[in-house]
């Protein structure tokens, strides 16, 4: 069912949506916020996409497979544990770089690790959605 | 030194994200399968040697110190235990190639395996308490899927019972976890020890036992608590059956050994004098329901309960002699009762059946996997000179020198009945004409045979050179009776932070 209410607000709340996920990740080491919540934001708006256009429009949207989506993530995240290892330091240790840059704040291996578990939420929630609506489908 | 303690739960993560990245390449999971799995039981091998000669491994991850950070300590009963989900997984990915359907392997039978393994090798490696129960929530869950995947209805119905129970032990461990962090105010398992030493309020620290108990138990499946094992363990695959029978109940009883002897030692006349009244029950109520089955793999489940018992029965008696042969039993159990798993997936091949009534003369046209099984069945059941006779050697001797002959009777008494119903598995699916022809489908099955015949061999060679095993058991135990050597690694790991 096409509605061309929600078809025009989701073109304008999609890219609020994302830009918003981004805040919560960047802001998400110290204050409320973080990768699973900014992960759940983007797998949102992709709900909404594929709710209006369709599953098969919201996964060309996407442009990857969820699931290697999800192994980038965990990738990323074992990658954030393993630097500190490369520097001597017991696993998983915070690495930050020492100034902090304008806007994003200060940056280390925590927010590495948060964009990892922003990539395996949105790949998890983009297969648990894209499933769904396929049943649905059918 | 610190890698080395991270290494058994890294390789598994490493494996299953690299097979998350080809999803769709079947033959790569296949080969990762084995790499992984070998590199893991070489890691778990090169820890154990460096614990056997440094003393205990301990590591601060994340740079914080011990009662904030989570330390992961490797003592040698962890360290034995690693070894032993090592060699789970090198077997278990062996035969899975040759048994497993093509179906399930698209559907990531593999990255879930080792994503399983991984949780495994956490929960015997942490030593905070609230990250035990994270690695179990690891392994549950893709225990869940194992169990699940592939939709049959049999599978459904034991997965819906594993899960159902499997979440309630979780919710008792976690409410468990909430009060003891509550009572003392840390979860660190090291600290764990000295501060509720010095808590002067049994009624807490009973009831924490209590619930401890009750839900590492259920994991464990020990008396009463054991109903989901025989309503799902024969469902699933039959390397998976393998390798939850072989591996996952001894997390359960992992945890129960390490809490009740790091932790909960205050009052031990009556915790410990429970546990062995729930292994004796454990015992009987096993072997009796194995007797009961007419199914291959049900009778082998049932069997697993009974033999939790004996594992229950070492820790139960809390001496060091007693606590070496729960670490040799559980040794013996993994190795043995996964064997008679395996055996009884080539049966089903060869066959096409596992109910008893329908299975025959696997002896006329088979003898070489008859004999696999009859050493398999032997050793569990305590013949000399095979592992398990040893084992149970072990424990029986314990009970008798501290004086609990019950329980030493109740266990040569339950061996008697584990031959009774090993042999009812030989006389109805070995030795018996069958009633109907069969068509034998060979496919691959040189993969499901060598890991029979690699674990056999280790039955029969720890069975033969049992001496340097044994040494290494009553070390094991030696660490776990005083555990000063476990708390103070966590210290000095703490001390050396930058």
């Amino acid at each position: 069912m096409y509605s061309l209410i929600l078809a025009t607000a989701t073109r304008l709340l999609i890219p609020l949506m994302l830009i918003f996920s981004i805040f919560l990740l960047i802001r998400g080491h110290n204050e409320p916020g973080g990768g699973f919540v900014g992960g759940l934001v983007v797998g949102a708006a992709f709900t909404l996409y594929a709710a209006v256009y369709g599953v098969s429009q919201a996964q060309n949207a996407l442009r990857f497979d969820p699931k290697r989506i999800v192994a980038v993530g965990l990738l990323v995240a074992l990658v954030s544990g393993l630097l500190a290892f490369f520097q001597g330091l017991p696993l998983m240790t915070g690495l930050w770089y020492p100034q902090p840059l304008p806007v994003i704040g200060k940056v280390g291996t925590p927010l590495l690790f948060d964009v990892g578990v922003y990539l395996v939420v949105i790949g998890i929630t983009a297969t648990i959605m894209f499933t769904l609506f396929e049943v649905e489908g059918e | 030194m610190d890698i080395l303690i991270v290494l058994p739960v890294l390789i598994p993560f490493a494996t299953s994200i690299v097979m998350l990245l080809c999803w769709s390449r079947r033959d790569i999971h296949r080969f990762l399968n084995v790499v992984g799995a070998v590199l893991l039981l070489i890691a778990s091998l090169v820890l154990l040697n460096s614990v056997a000669h440094n003393g205990v491994h301990a590591t601060q991850l994340g740079n914080w110190p011990a009662p904030f950070g989570i330390s992961f300590v490797a003592d040698l009963f962890s360290a034995i235990m690693v070894v032993i989900a090592g060699l789970t997984a090198v077997v278990g990915a062996v035969y899975s190639l040759g048994s497993m359907d093509q179906a399930r392997e698209r559907f990531g039978y593999y990255p879930l395996l080792h994503t399983m393994f991984m949780g495994i090798c956490g929960a015997f490696l942490t030593g905070d308490i609230f990250n035990l129960y994270v690695w179990f929530e690891v392994l549950l869950i893709s225990s869940f899927v194992l169990m699940a995947l592939g939709g049959e209805r049999a599978q459904l119905e034991g997965s819906i019972k594993y899960v159902t129970l499997n979440l309630l032990s979780s919710a008792l461990f976690l409410s468990a976890v909430g009060i003891l962090y509550g009572a003392v105010g840390t979860l660190n398992m090291a600290d764990l020890a000295q501060q509720l030493s010095l808590l002067d309020q049994p009624g807490i620290v009973l009831t924490l036992a209590m619930l401890f108990l009750v839900a590492f138990g259920i994991k464990a499946a020990i008396f009463p608590l054991f109903a989901w094992l025989p309503a799902s363990y024969h469902t699933p695959p039959i390397a998976v059956s393998a390798i939850f029978a072989g591996l996952l109940t001894k997390v359960g009883v992992y945890s129960l050994i390490r809490v009740f002897s790091l932790l909960f030692v205050q009052n031990i006349t009556l915790t410990h004098g429970l546990i062995l009244i729930l292994a004796g029950l454990t015992m009987v109520t096993g072997v009796l329901g194995a007797v009961a089955q007419n199914e291959f793999r049900r009778v082998l489940a049932f069997h697993s309960i009974s033999q939790i018992g004996y594992m229950i029965m070492g820790l139960g008696l809390f001496t060091q002699l007693a606590l070496a042969g729960a670490i040799f039993y559980i040794m013996h159990h993994t190795v043995v009762k996964m064997n008679l798993f395996l055996v009884s997936g080539i049966v089903h091949r060869l066959r096409g059946s596992y109910e008893l009534k329908d299975l025959g003369d696997v002896y006329k046209t088979h003898p070489w996997l008859a004999i696999l099984f009859l050493i398999s069945a032997f050793s569990l059941a305590g013949f000399p000179p095979l592992f398990g006779f040893w084992a149970k050697l072990m424990l029986v001797q314990a009970g008798l020198q501290a004086e609990h002959y019950v329980i030493a009777a109740t266990a040569l008494l339950v061996g008697l009945l584990t031959a009774f119903s090993m042999a009812k598995i030989w006389a109805e699916a070995f030795w018996k004409k069958a009633p109907t022809p069969a068509q034998p489908n060979t496919r691959n099955l040189g993969f499901m045979v060598a890991p029979v015949v690699g674990l056999t061999l280790i039955t029969i060679a720890v069975g033969l050179v049992t001496q340097p095993f044994y040494d290494l058991m009553v070390d094991a135990a030696n660490q776990l009776a005083d555990p000063s050597a476990y708390i103070a690694a966590v210290q000095s790991a703490s001390l050396a932070l930058r």
